[in-house]
C-alpha cells in the first residue's frame, strides 16, 4: 500500500466516521445523545494525555488537574458574566488550564519515568486539595453551579444551544483539535517528541533541546484538556471537586492503554469502550463495575499493549 | 508563639505515625530496590490487610491472631498477584508495571467496598491504658505501635543481612544477571520480596486500625504518602525510607498545628516536589551516585 493510498484511506475513514458521528444525534433517544457527547469529550481529555503518553513518553497521572482547571475556569466566566458568554467561557478554561501547565510543566519535565508520573499525580492531589478546602472561591465540596451559555457572536445572533446542535458544538470543536494534534504530531516538532520517547539521550546529543520540547508538550497537552474541561462545563453546568481528583487522571490513562496510546484516536475509542462497558456493567452491579473494568485493563496492559488500535492494525496488516 | 507543649506532643504523634509509615514505605521501597516495579496498589494491600485484621479479632479476640492471619493471607495473595499480573511484565518497559498495579488498585478498592461494606472498620486497642503527656491522656498503644513497627523493620534488616534468603535478595537487587548465572532463582526471589512488601503493607494496616479506622478508601493515600517517604529517602534505600517517613510524619505534624489537617498534606506534597528537583536520589543519601 502506498503512503498516498493509505492517506487517501484515512480521509475517507476519517470523513465517513465525522459524518457518522454528526447525524448520530438524529437518531438517538436523548439518553444516548449525551452519551455520545459525553464520549467525544473524555475522548478529547484522552487524546490530550496522549500527546504525553504516546508521543513524548511520559505517562501523565495528573491530567485531572488541567480537565479540572478548564472546569473552573469556564464556570467562573460564566458566573462573572451576564448574559454568559460561550467565547469567555472557553477562552478563560483555557487560560486557567495553561496556567497550572506552566506550573506543572515546569517543575514535572526535568524529571523522568516514574518520577514524572508521581509529581504530576501529587501536583494534581495538591490543586484538588486547593479546590476543596478554598470554598469562597471554588463552592469546596458542594461546587459551582451556572447555566448554559447560548451560541452567539455580539451584535450578530444567538441561539440557545439543543442537545442536537452542542452535540454539533463538541463534534466541530473535538474534529478541529484532532486535525490539528495530527498535524503537530507529524510535523517536525512531533517528530523530535517521538524521538525523545525512543531515546532521549540521543536526541539531546544530535542538539535538541530537550526539556524545551518537554515542556511545550506539556502545555500542549494540558490545553487541549483544558478544552475538554470547558466543554463539560458547557455540557454539564456544574464544577465539582470530584473532577480534580486524581481518579478522573486515572481513567484517562485507562482510555488510553486500552484504545491504543500514539494513535490519537485509540484515546476515543478507549473512551467510548469504557464508558459503554461501565453503563452497561453498572446497570447490573452499580458500583462494583470497576472491579471486571480493572481487570480488563490489566489484562490489556499485559497481553495488548497497543491497545484496540494496535491490535485491529495488526489483524488488518496480516 | 506556640505552646512548647502542643509541640511536644505533636513530635510524640509524628514520631508514632512515622514508624507506621516507615513501615508501609519500607515494603515498597524493597520492591521497587528489586524488581523495579512501582507498586501503585502498595495502600491497598495496607487496606485489605486493616480489613483482615479486624474482621479476624473480631472472631478471635486476639491481636496477635489478627495481626499474623492479616500478614500471612495478604502475603499468599501478593504471590498470587506478583504471578499473574508482574511476572509477564519483567523485562517490559517499568511504566508498564505502575499501570498495571494501577488497574490492581482499583479492583482491590471496590472488592474491598463489596466484600466488607462501606462502613468504616476498627480494631479496639489490645493495649489498655494511657499515660500523662501535658495536658493530654495518651494512648500507650500508639507507643506499642510505633515499636512494634520498629521491630518489624528491625526483623527484616537482620533477615535481609544474615538470612541466607536475605543474601539471595540483596544480590538479586546488586545484579540480576550475574545473580541468576550463580543459581538463584531469580524470578522466585522476585515473588518472595512482593510476598514480603505485602506482608509487611499489610501489618500495617492492621498496626493503624486501632488509631484509626479502616476505610475502602484510604489505600490511595497510603501509597501517595508511601511514595513521598520512598522518594524522599531514596529509592530502594531502607534506612532513607526510615528517616524520611519520620521526617515527613513530623513536618505534617507541626504544618497541622497551623493549618488544617488535609492542607498539612501539601507541605509534605512541597518536600517531595523539593527533594525531586534538587535532590533526586534522596534526602538520606550519603553519597549521591552520579
Amino acid at each position: 500500500m502506498s503512503a498516498r493510498s493509505s492517506a487517501r484511506g484515512f480521509w475517507i475513514c476519517f470523513t465517513v466516521v465525522v459524518l457518522l458521528l454528526a447525524v448520530a444525534p438524529l437518531f438517538l433517544p436523548e439518553f444516548w445523545r449525551r452519551f455520545l457527547t459525553e464520549i467525544l469529550i473524555w475522548g478529547l481529555l484522552a487524546m490530550s494525555s496522549d500527546i504525553l503518553i504516546g508521543y513524548t513518553g511520559m505517562i501523565s497521572f495528573g491530567h485531572s488537574v488541567f480537565f479540572g482547571l478548564g472546569i473552573y475556569g469556564a464556570a467562573t466566566a460564566l458566573l462573572a458574566v451576564s448574559p454568559p458568554n460561550l467565547w469567555l467561557a472557553i477562552l478563560l478554561g483555557l487560560l486557567g488550564a495553561a496556567g497550572v501547565a506552566v506550573f506543572v510543566a515546569y517543575f514535572a519535565t526535568r524529571l523522568r519515568d516514574i518520577y514524572f508520573a508521581i509529581s504530576t499525580l501529587v501536583f494534581s492531589q495538591i490543586f484538588y486539595v486547593i479546590i476543596f478546602t478554598w470554598t469562597a472561591v471554588t463552592g469546596g465540596e458542594n461546587g459551582l453551579y451556572f447555566s448554559q451559555p447560548p451560541f452567539a457572536i455580539p451584535g450578530l445572533f444567538s441561539f440557545r444551544f439543543s442537545p442536537q446542535s452542542l452535540h454539533w458544538f463538541v463534534l466541530a470543536v473535538v474534529v478541529i483539535s484532532y486535525l490539528l494534534v495530527r498535524r503537530i504530531t507529524q510535523s517536525p516538532f512531533g517528530m523530535v517528541l517521538q524521538s525523545i520517547r525512543e531515546n532521549e539521550p540521543r536526541t539531546r546529543a544530535i542538539g535538541y533541546h530537550v526539556e524545551r520540547y518537554k515542556i511545550v508538550s506539556v502545555m500542549l497537552s494540558g490545553l487541549f484538556a483544558g478544552l475538554a474541561g470547558a466543554l463539560y462545563a458547557i455540557q454539564n453546568k456544574f464544577a465539582a471537586p470530584d473532577f480534580v481528583f486524581s481518579l478522573v487522571s486515572g481513567e484517562v490513562v485507562i482510555y488510553n492503554v486500552i484504545g491504543g496510546v500514539g494513535t490519537l484516536v485509540g484515546p476515543f475509542v478507549g473512551a467510548a469502550f469504557f464508558l459503554l462497558l461501565r453503563e452497561g456493567l453498572s446497570r447490573f452491579w452499580s458500583e462494583y463495575y470497576l472491579i471486571p473494568l480493572g481487570i480488563i485493563f490489566i489484562a490489556a496492559v499485559i497481553f495488548m499493549p497497543q491497545g484496540i488500535m494496535g491490535f485491529m492494525k495488526r489483524q488488518l496488516n496480516q | 508563639m506556640l505552646p512548647f507543649d502542643q509541640i511536644l506532643v505533636q513530635t510524640v504523634n509524628g514520631l508514632v505515625n512515622g514508624m507506621v509509615l516507615a513501615l508501609v514505605a519500607s515494603g515498597l521501597t524493597l520492591i521497587f530496590g528489586i524488581m523495579d516495579v512501582v507498586n501503585f496498589a502498595h495502600g491497598d494491600l495496607v487496606m485489605l490487610g486493616g480489613f483482615v485484621g479486624a474482621v479476624t479479632v473480631a472472631s478471635t479476640g486476639s491481636f496477635t491472631v489478627g495481626l499474623l492471619v492479616a500478614a500471612l493471607s495478604i502475603a499468599i495473595f501478593g504471590v498470587l498477584l506478583q504471578i499473574t499480573t508482574l511476572r509477564p511484565l519483567i523485562g517490559r518497559d517499568p511504566l508498564t508495571t505502575i499501570l498495571a498495579t494501577f488497574g490492581v488498585s482499583l479492583v482491590l478498592q471496590k472488592y474491598a467496598l463489596w466484600q466488607f461494606g462501606p462502613s468504616a472498620m476498627g480494631i479496639p486497642q489490645p493495649i489498655p491504658g494511657q499515660f500523662n503527656l501535658f495536658y493530654l491522656q495518651y494512648p500507650w498503644y500508639r507507643v506499642g505501635a510505633a515499636m512494634m513497627a520498629g521491630a518489624i523493620i528491625g526483623a527484616l534488616y537482620l533477615f535481609l543481612k544474615y538470612g541466607k534468603y536475605g543474601l539471595w535478595i540483596r544480590a538479586t537487587t546488586q545484579d540480576r544477571v550475574m545473580a541468576s548465572a550463580m543459581g538463584i532463582p531469580v524470578p522466585w526471589v522476585h515473588t518472595g520480596v512482593f510476598a514480603i512488601g505485602a506482608a509487611m503493607a499489610a501489618a500495617s494496616g492492621v498496626l493503624f486500625a486501632p488509631l484509626a479506622a479502616v476505610t475502602q478508601t484510604m489505600g490511595s493515600d497510603f501509597t501517595l504518602r508511601a511514595f513521598i517517604v520512598v522518594v524522599v529517602g531514596g529509592m530502594g534505600n531502607l534506612g532513607g525510607s526510615i528517616l524520611a517517613a519520620i521526617f515527613i510524619s513530623l513536618l505534617e505534624a507541626y504544618a497541622s498545628l497551623v493549618v488544617s489537617p488535609s492542607q498539612a498534606v501539601i507541605v509534605s506534597f512541597v518536600a517531595l516536589i523539593l527533594t525531586m528537583l534538587f535532590r533526586p536520589t534522596g534526602l538520606f543519601v550519603s553519597t549521591p551516585t552520579r
